[in-house]
């Protein structure tokens, strides 16, 4: 189990959150003008990282923001967790 | 290679059982081969197997970070079925299936496959009319499939709580009379022993660190033993298929999970078939040796953690005893994870890359097991050949950018 930082709420067990997978890829601003490999690219391919991991979570059964949390994906250590546009 | 027999096992017992060699050489890595295979998993070892038994590709060489069949192969619940939905999966998992039923024959090893029959159940009407509309998708296959009524499998699974007032009333399933179990560390033993006595270069301890290229082909593999060269690689790593195609700078689409199982102290035998229920994500069977074999659900987070969270096995086992309640007092042996490289449509990547010569076989997620004799066929085929063989044509890294996905989550996703 993870205690998962909620920057408004504190820690809390992880089955208060859902994981909104890794963090900073933003929608594409003109979707049309991707060629189809860009395309495929934003919707599928994905770092999965074996180490350091930026991904988002949702505090679903308690404030319900989305957030950025830092951890390793090989020993599960939180590493830190953020606001948008905060750090890290 | 000592072939296993009766007489052989005789003659050897009488002499003490002295004169065994090893099943496999510890081989000598050497400069180059003409192939190498990343990961002595199934996948990896049936690939150089087929590679040298149907295509004389034997100057080849498979590499594995950790220990043989130490991965995934030794850590599933080893359940084989082919009722798969779309034409293209149905193809290839019926193609294994049929492997399946002489592997113990071809690889003169006792792979314990039992065709004990495969039970899907359903607990909603939903779920009875997908079964339903599998049932028949199979048939069109060539796949054997039969709805059954709940009274059937009350029949069949009497330790089952058919009763009409339980939290997860059985409305009917599907049986498949040919899926099973096999015993899955001898399935990779097997493959290995026999690659070996092929020529094939089995060497343990050697971890893959980067992908050499030049003018778009590979070229040569870094590993913690040294540069080795190859104008031809398979990468067979299952969950770590990412940071292995990172390595050459390819992007994939496959996330990394835990995958939990659990396996009980042993009981009378108590039923035959293999049992799955994708919505309460149970599947269970018992062991020739009475052990309750219990898989569960992925972790959401992406993870190369071995532990898995505790919360899913709470969730597994709660509903075990819901619709086992004769398994309430049970006590589990043990629990391990694997990680698995699950793709966007739970279907495998078999293909080429915008890298000469490197080819990748992964992403078959939580269900590979089944597939491992025929998707080492077809990948051995492709390595020969430089091009797919048909029967792994759709599973080409292309399908993303084309949109030609084979969607599978119906029939594999939660289901194993
Ligand atoms: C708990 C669990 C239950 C499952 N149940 C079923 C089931 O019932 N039925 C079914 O069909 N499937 C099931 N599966 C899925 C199935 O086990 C896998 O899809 C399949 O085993 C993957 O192929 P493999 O055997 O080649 O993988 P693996 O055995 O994982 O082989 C990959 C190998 O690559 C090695 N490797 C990784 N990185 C490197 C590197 N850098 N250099 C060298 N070597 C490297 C690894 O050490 C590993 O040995 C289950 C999986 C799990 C974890
Ligand atoms: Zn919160």
């Amino acid at each position: 189990m993870l205690l998962i930082p909620c920057p408004w709420c504190g820690p809390r067990e992880d089955d208060e959150f859902t994981f909104g997978g890794e963090a900073d890829f933003p929608r594409p601003a003109e979707p049309e003008a991707l060629t189809d490999e860009q395309w495929a690219d934003y919707l599928f391919m994905r770092d999965n990282r074996r180490g350091r991991h930026r991904e988002q979570w949702c505090h679903t059964a308690g404030c319900r923001r989305w957030f950025i949390v830092e951890r390793d994906t090989v020993t599960n250590e939180i590493l830190g967790a953020g606001t948008y546009g905060g750090s890290p | 290679m000592q072939f296993y027999s009766l007489p052989n096992l005789i003659r050897r017992g009488l002499r003490g059982h002295r004169d065994w060699t090893p099943a496999w050489r510890k081989a000598q890595l050497r400069p180059s081969y003409d192939v190498i295979i990343v990961g002595a998993g199934g996948h990896g070892l049936a690939t150089a197997y087929y590679l040298a038994k149907l295509h004389g590709v034997t100057n080849v060489a498979v590499l594995e970070r950790g220990w043989l069949g130490g991965g995934n192969i030794g850590r599933n619940t080893a359940i084989v079925r082919s009722n798969y939905l779309w034409d293209a999966s149905a193809h290839i998992y019926e193609f294994s299936l049929k492997l399946w039923e002489s592997l113990s024959q071809e690889l003169n090893y006792n792979v314990m496959f039992s065709q004990r029959g495969l039970l899907n159940i359903a607990h909603s009407e939903q779920e009875l009319h997908d079964l339903a509309r599998r049932v028949g998708a199979n048939r069109l296959n060539g796949i054997d499939a039969e709805l059954l009524s709940t009274e059937e499998i009350s029949k069949r699974v009497p330790v089952l709580n058919t009763s009409p007032d339980t939290r997860y009333p059985v409305l009917g399933g599907t049986l498949q009379r040919r899926g099973g179990v096999a015993r899955h560390d001898a399935v990779a033993w097997g493959y290995a022993r026999a690659a070996d006595a092929l020529g094939v270069d089995i060497v343990e301890n050697c971890e893959v660190t980067g992908i050499r290229t030049a003018n778009g082909r590979v070229t040569a593999l870094e590993t913690t033993r040294g540069e080795i060269r190859a104008g031809t690689v398979g990468l067979v790593v299952a969950g770590n298929a990412t940071v292995l195609a990172s390595m050459a700078g390819i992007r994939l689409p496959i996330l990394s999970h835990p995958l939990q199982a659990l396996v009980t102290e042993p009981l009378k035998p108590v039923f035959d078939p293999v049992v799955m229920s994708a919505a309460v994500h149970v599947y269970v069977h018992q062991t020739d040796r009475g052990e309750l074999v219990l898989g569960a659900g992925i972790d959401a987070p992406v993870s190369y953690d071995l532990n898995g969270n505790f919360r899913i096995i709470e969730h597994v086992l709660a509903a075990v005893c819901e619709l086992f309640p004769i398994f309430s007092r049970v006590r589990m042996l043990r629990q391990w994870a694997g990680t698995v490289d699950v793709c966007p449509d739970a279907s495998p990547i078999i293909s080429g890359t915008p890298i000469k010569g490197l080819f990748m076989n992964c992403g078959w997620g939580t269900g590979g097991f089944k597939a491992t004799p025929g998707s080492g066929w077809v990948f051995a085929h492709t390595l020969a050949h430089q091009e797919p063989h048909p029967l792994n044509e759709p599973f080409s890294l292309d399908r993303f950018t084309s949109g030609a996905l084979i969607d599978e989550h119906g029939a594999a996703a939660v289901a194993h």
